[in-house]
């Protein structure tokens, strides 16, 4: 065994065992915990494919920035611990079988689609490839979906408003 | 690469990290003497000067009194996630401080060239952001685990602050990574090499394209409040919330805390030296009508030397013995530093320390002069004020670029 493939299989084994134990925890935050360590399981597998440049934006983005976000918000709602309650009857039987036939059917169709593949490491330094992509090729796409997001920021400050007494008095703060 | 040659390397890491550590430990010591002793002057004190000639003990005197203290858990507290915090703020803080170059010279350790770096990774810089904005969760964490609500409010207040401020401390760079276009710390710095007109070094801050001014103003700033220091240290504001997050902890769990707060100052200082004030590089032109500033470190050693002689036999009893030896050993290093084998490599870890140094003092100035924020206008002054100014410096700047090609 390379010391490649050991590094591989800890951080998988990190990242599954975290994944897992996002659902498992009881503490919202905990949960939340745990998929920081996803987070930044992954971002180690994508420093093992030599593109240093996703693994620290993964870090900084994900692991820095929105799960900021989600813990402030388990913070700032002081949410207790989740109640379990049993599985309902529609879940134990039809959920849970759909459930692991997904799970090998995704595994199966990712395992056929990639048994060719071998990985290739960027050339010429990740950023460059990514950030021509990003500005050049794709540049409409990109924007596209920024204006997309923007949009979505705007509705959502429109909903919260709109609950929050009237507009005209909000202005005026 | 053969086996004996990969072993060596790594032994040289090992060695080079040991060191680095016990380089940054001590510095985080004598930081907070620093700190202390420039806070006293700034309001007309001595500060301290009880423990050692000129307080030079107190950091050993704090850390034996940070052992010794009781450790305390509070009742309904999250034992693992308390434990954690501490341990996440220090570690990373520390470990960011792998990726700064301290100087161009290789040096030869175990027969291996080595350059005066830890880690020269391609995304040196985005590394080191990716390791401070990691760093918010010991904060945060500590306050929720702590199960007091003075806690849980520094922390509230420290991760709002932390995603609000991120985002100028990111742009405030952007500018630098337009005019050098890499990530990579050591080619950044090597980018600033020159100089306007023959005098004026090309540094970031002064550069002919676009000078990076407002950057380092932005950057500087928004450091200072992911730092969490006054004016911006609302997550620890004594007069509101008792201690902020670290209320509950005490010995060694607080000692974590306090070291890694100072650990990110210096991680901060480093890298506002090599962005904007170009790290390593002296600030003379290397023409041979200038040699004579090769010999400035040497003098600087001298001087201090010399100053630390006079002012020990102004003292009694053990200072009167203490510090002419603290002399005799810079003006050893003084000594050394004129030795033709030494001198070159000598100048880079010189001049990034000054700047560092230099750097360190603003911080510490700042924070002895202004009043804390109030909440309201730190959020109004990050997201109205910091964030527009810091766009304004990309805008600018990208333009400048295009305009220069």
């Amino acid at each position: 065994m390379t010391a490649q493939l050991v590094i591989f299989l800890i951080l998988a084994a990190i990242a599954v065992a975290g994944a897992v134990s996002v659902i498992l925890q009881r503490e919202p935050i905990h949960s939340a915990i745990s998929l920081i360590a996803v987070m930044i399981a992954l971002a180690g597998l994508f420093l093992l494919l030599e593109s240093e440049f996703i693994a620290a934006v993964q870090i900084i983005v994900y692991a820095g920035a929105i799960m900021v976000l989600f813990v402030f918000v388990i913070m700032l709602l002081n949410a207790g611990a989740e109640e379990r309650t049993n599985m309902s009857r529609m879940a134990r039987y039809v959920g849970v079988p759909l459930a692991v036939f997904l799970l090998i059917e995704l595994a199966y169709q990712v395992g056929a689609a990639t048994s060719s593949m071998t990985a290739q490491p960027a050339a010429d330094g990740a950023t460059r490839g990514i950030s021509m992509l990003l500005f050049q090729d794709f540049v409409f796409p990109f924007e596209l979906t920024s204006i997309l997001i923007l949009i979505a920021i705007l509705g959502a400050l429109v909903l919260a408003q709109r609950s929050e007494g009237a507009p005209a008095q909000r202005a005026q703060q | 690469m053969n086996d004996s040659l990969a072993h060596s390397i790594l032994l040289v890491s090992l060695i080079k990290v040991l060191v680095l550590l016990f380089l940054v430990l001590t510095a985080v010591a004598y930081l907070v003497w620093f700190e202390r002793k420039v806070a006293a002057h700034i309001q007309g004190r001595w500060g301290p000067y009880r423990v050692g000639p000129h307080g030079l003990l107190q950091p050993l005197a704090d850390g034996a009194k940070f052992l010794l203290k009781e450790d305390t858990t509070p009742a309904g507290a999250d034992r693992f996630l308390y434990f954690t915090a501490p341990v996440i703020t220090l570690t990373l803080a520390i470990s960011a401080i792998a990726m700064i170059p301290f100087g161009p010279a290789s040096v030869r350790i175990l027969g291996v060239a080595t350059p005066l770096v830890i880690a020269n990774i391609n995304v040196g810089l985005l590394a080191i952001f990716a390791m401070t904005s990691i760093g918010v969760y010991g904060v945060a964490l500590a306050g929720w685990s702590s199960n007091n609500k003075y806690s849980l409010l520094g922390g509230l207040r420290s991760s709002a602050q932390m995603i609000s401020y991120e985002l100028s401390l990111t742009l405030s760079v952007v500018g630098i990574l337009l005019l050098a276009g890499t990530f990579n710390l050591s080619e950044l710095i090597l980018r600033q090499d020159g100089f306007t007109w023959g005098y004026l070094p090309k540094w970031n801050l002064l550069s002919p394209t676009f000078p990076q001014v407002l950057g380092l103003f932005c950057y500087f700033i928004a450091a200072i409040a992911e730092t969490n220091r006054a004016p911006f240290d609302l997550a620890e504001a004594e007069s509101e919330i008792v201690a902020g997050y670290h209320t509950e902890y005490s010995s060694f769990k607080f000692a974590m805390f306090f070291m890694g707060e100072y650990a990110s100052m210096i991680t901060v200082a480093c890298l506002a030296s090599i962005l904007f004030l170009g790290g390593w590089l002296s600030p003379f032109p290397q023409t041979p009508g200038m040699d004579w500033t090769r010999y400035i470190p040497a003098a600087v050693f001298a001087a201090s030397a010399v100053g630390l002689i006079l002012d020990g036999l102004h003292h009694r009893s053990l200072a009167r013995v203490v510090l002419p030896l603290l002399g005799l050993v810079l003006g050893a290093l003084s000594f050394l530093c004129l030795q033709p084998a030494i001198i070159d490599y000598v100048q880079g870890p010189f001049w990034f320390l000054t700047k560092v140094l230099l750097v360190l003092f603003v911080y510490v100035w700042v924070r002895w002069t202004l009043p804390r924020f109030r909440y309201d206008q730190l959020m109004r002054f990050g997201w109205k004020f910091l964030f527009p100014v810091a766009l304004l410096n990309v805008v600018v700047t990208s333009l400048a670029v295009v305009m220069r090609r």
